[in-house]
């Protein structure tokens, strides 16, 4: 049956039709779908984990059992987890063990750039790679099976575009694979230094096999047309090059890691000019040169995204007629916090308090943008709490400007629980607020293990942040919901005057959880007096009229209140919609 | 066939995602290759956003460069202007005239270019209050579905196939008000020029 998928869920398919038991992994864009689609299918355990690096250990876990596995994550994540990664190679697998990471290119929604095809040759484990929806849940299908007979995990390197692309896919049945039962094999399975010597000559030999199958690999694949110019491809930019030079001659290359060197040598022998189109890393391009091949330099930027119309471009192609560009003259339209966020008023009283705010990741990153201007820092998961106790070391964060770190509730259980451990071991004096929205936001509304339900939304344990914050030794912890501006602000400024460790917890639900829209608000013009108050909150429903006095769009206000609460002057009031939804 | 492209710009949150899915589904229910490709993330908290869809027998890239969209259909007048480039010289541009105000625009750091609505009329844009119809139509939410029926005027699917793929999308509920601001959208633009 065909059927339009995007990447994501054709990945999840592809793991079910082989017969995946267990799917874990941590939510992160463009990876999330991959598990949220999984478990709404009959016969798989599927679980958020607080981190990648968990998520990969219960993959681990699963595997050893004999069940086949997926693990789940994007690229940043996978360093999290790379610590299982390197010895998973090591061990081998029971059951197919897959580990899809999503990269983004362009960083559509990511801190930095990377290139998961680096683990390959790093970690020495076989990736493959696909090019549209419809490779993908054929190439995860088989990865399972790759995996087993390689005894080694699997890479499915994605990229946003093939994650969050859509194509149209043929869909199977499910097989049940035959099960490994578990046997005591501590010759494989304990990486003492004796033993792991044993598996490390061993890991050479499953290398080796791994060539061979990277060879007659059916997802690479040899196009001879016009031999004048050759391209090496994979993922996406396979399809850019087919697009832009549906002419030249390609080597469509399924799995990255071994590369089939045979197949390379044939194939630039075969074509005049040989080049390789990549995004990211010259990975393969660097690779071919070190059999000593020669590769053509194409020009095309190692930084974002490659696109049809680049690579047409630097092949010489005449550009596409346009239409006169009036793209300088429009703002630019940056992400912002929704109307109605409760992260808000935490940053509204940071920037009230000239605050040195480490922050962390999230939809909260966002408080870093004018007007709110409220967070200074932003690197990593779990990052916040950690560099605001070594800013303090360092001998930052004294006199006016007290040192905060704000982090999430979902990225708190990721891996901030170890930086406030730290804090507190370490005698630490910086204020931690973390932003308690009851849901990992950012990646489009996962569970985590405080929000009380599972990735398959029945009931967990309800592990209480409080409780958590207060066994790991913290005195001075304060609750407060950050949609009352005067006394969150109070409660983070007496935090920050606490000595010691000391925790504000935010507390309130995501403004699109609860989908409660209230009447909205409106500005009585005459009574404005173009303060801009309200206007600094950042919010999207609010801006200035031609008089610079502020209004209110009533189709975006969701009647949150927080804008009456900085009025001084009670020019906001309620105000009724123009149009309501009529009751079908 | 050669490969159309069609191309959803507006602001994260207006539904650009759901109306590029309709559109998809439309073309592969027709019997064409059809890819499609969006950004999820942080560009939906209200960022700029755009969605592809690309059908014909054989396609290859889910997205193209400037100058690639047979129709560019913009939720945000400033959205038009951002991705105009885009559209083919001889494409068709479908406008929501509305306007949302980008982070510069509210905090006062920068204005709304004067002029903006007046040149792309004079590039051919089909200008149309979605939100309007929407309501006309019984549920503000469905703007996106107002704008597929201006849409799909221009393109060579039957209204019938449109309708029930419409219905098979959205919620059972709002089956009626999205049915409605298609049939609205669709006569807004037979109404105007939209060829």
């Amino acid at each position: 049956m065909h059927s339009l998928l995007s990447g994501n869920e054709s990945i999840a398919q592809g793991a079910w039709e082989a017969g995946v038991a267990v799917g874990a992994g941590y939510p992160g864009t463009p990876s999330t779908e991959v598990l949220e689609n999984l478990v709404r299918k009959p016969g798989v355990t599927c679980q958020w984990a607080p981190n990648e690096k968990v998520a990969l250990e219960v993959g681990i876990g699963a595997s050893l059992a004999g069940a086949r596995a997926l693990v789940t994550m994007k690229h940043v994540g996978l360093n999290v987890a790379s610590d299982a990664l390197m010895t998973a190679a090591y061990t081998g697998v029971g059951g197919g063990l897959v580990l899809l990471v999503a990269d983004d290119p362009g960083m559509h929604s990511s801190q930095n750039e990377q290139d998961s095809r680096r683990w390959g040759p790093f970690g020495k484990i076989p990736v493959l790679e696909p090019s549209d929806s419809a490779e993908a849940l054929a190439m995860t299908r088989e990865a399972f099976a790759l995996s087993e007979r390689l005894d080694m995990p699997v890479l499915l390197r994605t990229t946003t575009r093939i994650s969050h692309g859509k194509g149209l896919v043929e869909t199977g049945e499910r097989t049940e694979p035959v099960r490994r039962a578990y046997t005591t094999r501590r010759d494989k399975w304990v990486m003492m230094p004796a033993g792991a010597r044993k598996r490390r000559v061993d890991l050479e030999k499953r290398l080796a096999a791994a060539t061979a199958e990277s060879e007659s690999c059916a997802f690479t694949r040899t196009e001879l047309r016009d031999t004048a110019i050759g391209v090496i491809a994979s993922g996406a930019a396979y399809e850019y090059v087919r697009e832009a030079l549906p002419q030249v001659s390609t080597l469509k290359i399924g799995m990255s890691f071994p590369l089939p060197e045979a197949r390379i040598r044939e194939f630039a022998a075969a074509v005049g000019r040989l080049y390789v189109v990549e995004e990211l890393d010259p990975y393969v391009a660097d690779a071919v040169r070190a059999m000593g091949i020669t590769v053509q330099e194409s020009g095309l930027s190692r930084i974002g995204e490659l696109s049809p119309s680049a690579i047409a471009a630097a092949f010489g192609a005449a550009p596409s007629e346009t239409r006169d560009p009036m793209s300088d003259e429009v703002p630019p339209r940056p992400p912002m916090l929704c109307p109605g966020c409760p992260h808000r008023g935490v940053f509204r009283a940071l920037r009230e308090m000239d605050a040195v705010a480490t922050g962390d990741i999230g939809c909260y990153t966002l408080g870093a943008l004018a007007p709110l201007n409220a967070m200074d820092t932003c690197v990593c998961m779990g990052a916040s709490i950690g560099m605001a106790h070594g800013f303090a070391l360092g001998g930052g964060g004294t006199g006016k400007r007290p040192v905060v770190a704000v982090i999430g509730d979902s990225t708190f259980a990721h891996s901030g629980l170890t930086g406030l451990l730290n804090a507190v071991y370490n005698g630490g004096n910086e204020t931690i607020v973390i932003l308690d929205n009851r849901i990992t936001a950012m990646t489009g509304h996962q569970n985590n293990p405080f929000t009380g339900r599972t990735l398959a939304g029945d009931p967990a344990p309800d592990i209480d942040i409080e409780t958590v914050v207060r066994a790991l030794g913290v005195r001075d912890v304060r609750v407060v919901d950050p949609n009352l501006l005067r006394p969150t602000e109070n409660a983070i400024r007496e935090a920050a005057e606490t000595a010691g460790i000391s925790v504000v917890i935010a507390k309130a639900p995501c403004v699109l959880l609860t989908r409660e829209r209230d009447e909205p608000f409106a500005v009585l013009s005459g009574t404005c007096t173009a303060c801009g108050l309200c206007v600094n909150l950042g919010c999207p429903a609010i801006s200035r009229d031609e008089g610079a006095r502020a209004r209110i769009d009533a189709e975006l206000c969701v009647g949150c209140r927080q804008c009456v609460q900085v009025c001084k002057y009670g020019a906001i009031v309620r105000a009724g919609r123009a149009c309501e939804v009529k009751d079908l | 066939m050669s490969v159309t492209t069609v191309m959803l710009v507006g602001v994260g949150g207006q539904g650009t995602i759901l109306a590029a899915d309709v559109l998809a589904k439309v073309a592969a229910a027709a019997g064409l290759d059809v890819k499609l490709s969006e950004v999820h993330g942080m560009s939906q908290r209200g960022g700029s956003v755009d969605t592809v869809v690309r059908f014909g027998e054989e396609v290859h890239s889910p997205i193209v460069g400037p100058g690639g969209a047979d129709h560019l259909v913009a939720f945000e007048l400033l959205e038009a202007g951002r991705w105009l480039h885009f559209c083919k010289p001889r494409g068709r541009l479908i406008v929501n005239e509305r306007t949302i105000d980008p982070l510069p625009v509210l905090i006062g750091q920068m204005g709304i270019p004067t002029g903006i609505r007046a040149a792309l009329e004079y590039e051919g844009a089909v200008l149309l209050d979605a939100e309007g119809l929407a309501c006309a139509a019984g549920s503000p939410k469905s703007a996106n579905v107002v704008l597929l029926g201006a849409l799909s005027e221009g393109l060579p699917f039957s209204a019938d196939l449109w309708r029930e793929v419409i219905a098979a999308r959205v919620p059972t509920r709002f089956v009626d008000a999205n049915l409605a601001a298609f049939e609205l959208g669709r006569a807004a633009c037979e109404a105007g020029s939209c060829r």
